[in-house]
């Protein structure tokens, strides 16, 4: 009787989506996914930037209504969530992007929204009490009075997960967790995890990293371009399975074969150093007609090297080179000028006005130049047909270039960003994350735009956190950790151990 | 170094962000002017000259509360001098009528008339919010449309002439009236300063208010419902602007069109500004607020005794809004690098 009631929630399953569809507009962002998670269960969902993950994760957590399918939680068919109600019967979430009041205390967000309160007047003392019991429990170092804008990163992350674990929890949704947080606390969270599992809370678990998915997963479910590809057991996957079924292709098919032929120095870099200290003294050099690619992890600096020598981040010893003069550190307008283009890692935060048309996003850095704006008086023919000829040989998809960006898919986006690289004349190409956000296609297009460059003699610099992508796309490649350059790798020398290894050498000798 | 310790260097290297870091330079010119004053003429340091200025900053005071609040919740609300004017005139009318129809029942006539002018300002602050909440236009477009239909209602209802009439009672017993020394507007401005210290600090309301300010995005995610707390945000801002008004008609004798207006909604921002509230939203302290508002009332009462022409006491104000402002984003960036 016992074991037969037993078996009888294990197979009703905690979560169950069926045919859950999500439009956006213009975007058609879930299609028709479907997604069980039992109780006690780690259900990894694996996919590429932009196949969808987070757009299901909002829907789970209730903050985008799905436009179709069923959704039943804990065997009940649920209507019209809202994140109030999602966090009331014991689902939570635990966002990328966090969902924190950069002004309020750690613990006033721990409690936002179900603050313990009577008529309306808080009760500090039981709060501050409550928080300080869970934030022991889950072992983190993290003071509960703090303003959250005075956190580091891993600090506010860990903030996050204690506010999705204040409560009863029953599912629980970790979107990348282990981003922003070091071995040791990854370590603990990992303990967490497997004790909330045998207390019977159900996770999804969202993450790239495949030594995560390996340690963790009990099941792991496939997206690809807002589809459900396929569900599989953990332990029967293979790495090369899922990353064939995510991209859709073999992987070695994603990067072009890109002829490099190196030429003079363009870019020549000394004892680089900027004022908030995140790079410090890099050399570091980029030839025409090659791609030179940067790796590192998240926050190592190396998107603000590029950031320096366009002149966007203060530089406060060292020296910029351009074919060999070295200039002076003015602003991005100067190195437009000078024929240095940088394209931005957020391109909603730094790249694109959301709210007007491509044809002037993509003719914005060009405005100087006679061809678009004689004595400041626009040359709108001008610039639409040299738009109009950019773009169709991006192949935007439409091809109506009044449309506003903020319509755009993140693909689209990144090729209105490409198109003001031939908007003027420019020798030196800055890439930032050229890839985070876009699907696969657009990627291709990305890479094919990128070989081109090089091809007409252009030099290239590529930063990324998305190590096979510098690794198959670079002819040198510069490893950086904790703001200085590790290792210098070309050749036969330039593969993901060496890189890998740089990164532990960097930590021995400092340890040492 | 290991690993572990690195990824968060620069815990220990916060300066105190305690009382000082928060009040600012506003300590500092407060000081400046009274020392400055003090020397300058002795006048200013009269008793009637320190009332003066205690009246004022009452007044101004209340109305930056409520100024204070709507911003701290990401909005603003321009419509608070127009609704002390509107607030007056209603009050006195109402006073009037009811001194004829019911005469000598002074405590049915003052009920009326304070219910009359605090259900106005209510009103006009509940369409305010209702209109940013539920039709999404901006807290600045909206109370711009009530800021003009609020002052020409006033000006309808009295055709630009004070409206007399009230009981003696309510003029001379309250409005002038002094306890311990202090006029009545003082302690009102206190008492309505420790509700609203309350209300910042330990109530929900409050907590919201911050919360919707700091980040609207993580408070809907969190099941904070806006909607209301919104309402209630410019609901407090015209009731409190409102209540300047009752105390300035009490105090003056007669209802005017002409009170509050342009420059008390100007002033009641620049109060707000000074006193650390954040444009962005999110950052603010009431008791703050106060000790700037106290300052502009020195300073305006500094350049009248000082015989400094009218028109430049604004471009004083302008000038010290800005720094104020540019030193607030200062501290702002320097903590964004952490």
């Amino acid at each position: 009787m016992n074991s037969l009631g037993t078996a009888g929630r294990q197979d009703a399953p905690l979560l169950e989506l069926k045919g859950i569809s999500k439009r956006f507009t213009g975007v058609r962002a879930l299609d028709g996914v479907d997604l069980d998670v039992r109780a006690g269960e780690l259900h990894v969902l694996f996919g590429e930037n932009g196949a969808g993950k987070s757009t299901l994760i909002n829907v789970i957590s209730g903050s985008f209504p799905p436009d179709e399918g069923t959704f039943r939680f804990g065997g009940e068919e649920i209507h019209d969530l809202t994140p109030h109600r999602a966090r009331a019967i014991g689902i939570s979430p635990v966002f990328q992007e966090f969902s924190l009041v950069p002004s309020l205390s750690v613990e006033d967000n721990l409690f936002l929204g179900r603050e313990i309160a009577a008529g309306g007047v808080l009760n500090a003392r039981r709060m501050r009490k409550r928080a300080r019991t869970l934030i022991d429990e889950l072992g983190f170092d993290l003071d509960p009075s703090r303003r959250v804008d005075d956190l580091s990163r891993a600090h506010q992350q860990m903030t996050e997960i204690a506010k999705a674990l204040l409560g009863r929890v029953r599912l629980l949704i970790l979107d990348e967790p282990t981003a922003s947080l070091t071995e040791r606390e990854t370590g603990r969270l990992f303990e967490l995890i497997v004790k909330l599992k045998t207390e019977g809370v159900g996770l999804i678990y969202v993450s790239h990293r495949m030594r995560e998915i390996r340690a963790l997963a009990d099941r792991v479910t496939v997206l690809r371009d807002g589809r459900h590809i396929r569900t599989l057991d953990a332990a029967s996957a293979s790495d090369g399975d899922l990353v064939e079924l995510m991209t859709g292709r073999k992987i070695d098919v994603l990067f072009p074969a890109i002829p490099h032929a190196p030429g003079a120095v363009t870019l020549d870099v000394e004892n680089l150093t900027t004022a908030d200290g995140a790079v410090q003294g890099v050399n570091f050099h980029a030839r025409a007609g090659e791609i030179t690619g940067i790796a590192g992890l998240v926050g190592c600096g190396k998107s603000e090297l590029v950031r320096a020598i366009y002149g966007i981040d203060a530089i406060v010893d060292g020296m910029v080179r351009l074919h060999g003069h070295s200039v002076e550190q003015s602003g991005p307008r100067e190195s437009l000028r000078r024929g240095v283009a940088y394209f931005p890692a957020n391109r909603v935060a730094e790249g694109l006005a959301l709210s007007r048309p491509i044809r002037e996003n993509s003719s914005m850095t060009a405005l100087d130049l006679d061809r678009f704006a004689r004595l400041g008086f626009l040359r709108p023919r001008a610039e639409r047909r040299a738009i109009s000829v950019v773009m169709e040989r991006l192949k935007l998809r439409p091809p109506d270039i009044e449309r506003n960006a903020g319509a755009l898919s993140g693909g689209n986006r990144q090729k209105v960003m490409l198109g003001r690289a031939l908007t003027r004349d420019l020798q030196v190409f800055l890439f930032d994350e050229p890839s985070v956000g876009i699907d696969v296609g657009a990627k291709v297009e990305v890479y094919e735009f990128m070989k081109h460059l090089v091809e007409t003699g252009a030099a290239v610099v590529v930063v990324s956190s998305e190590l096979p992508e510098v690794l198959a796309l670079s002819n040198r490649l510069y490893v950086m950790h904790q703001g200085r350059i590790a290792a210098e790798l070309s050749g036969d020398d330039k593969t993901e151990q060496n890189v890998l290894a740089s990164f532990f050498q960097d930590h021995g000798r400092e340890a040492a | 170094m290991s690993s572990a310790v690195a990824a968060y260097p620069r815990l220990e290297r916060h300066p105190g962000f305690g009382l000082l870091g928060r009040l600012g330079i506003l300590p500092a010119l407060l000081l400046a002017v009274v020392i400055g004053m003090s020397a300058a003429d002795p006048h200013f340091y009269g008793p009637i000259n320190i009332l003066n200025i205690l009246r004022n900053t009452a007044f101004l005071t209340i109305v930056a509360f409520g100024q204070s609040l709507v911003i701290i919740g990401g909005g603003f609300d321009l419509s608070v001098g127009a609704i002390v004017a509107l607030a007056s005139v209603v009050a006195a009318k109402a006073m009037a009528g009811l001194g004829a129809s019911v005469p000598g029942q002074d405590a049915t006539i003052i009920a009326g008339g304070v219910a009359a002018g605090l259900g106005c300002g209510l009103a006009a602050g509940i369409v305010n919010g209702l209109c940013v909440a539920k039709l999404r236009v901006t807290g600045f477009v909206v109370t711009l449309g009530t800021m003009s239909a609020v002052t020409g209602l006033g000006l309808m209802l009295t055709n630009g002439i004070p409206v007399y009439g009230m009981p003696d009672s309510f003029v001379k017993g309250f409005g002038r009236a002094q306890l311990l020394g202090l006029p009545t507007a003082v302690y009102a401005a206190l008492l309505i300063l420790a509700l609203m210290i309350f209300v910042q600090r330990r109530t929900l309301f409050g907590r919201y208010n911050y919360a919707i300010g700091g980040n609207v995005e993580a408070a809907v995610v969190s099941g904070v419902s806006i909607g209301w707390h919104v309402i209630a945000a410019y609901a407090v801002s015209g009731l409190l602007a409102a209540a300047t008004g009752l105390l300035l008609t009490a105090q003056v004798g007669s209802g005017q069109a002409s009170f509050g207006g342009d420059r008390m909604m100007l002033q009641s921002i620049a109060a707000a500004v000074i006193g650390g509230v954040s444009l962005r939203g999110g950052v603010g302290r009431v008791e703050i607020v106060a000790i700037s508002a106290l300052f502009l009332s020195i300073l305006s009462n500094a350049v009248n005794l000082l015989h400094i022409d009218s028109r430049i006491q604004p471009i004083i104000l302008g000038l010290i809004m800005v720094v104020a402002v540019a030193l607030d984003e200062a501290s702002r960036r320097r903590k964004a690098r952490v």
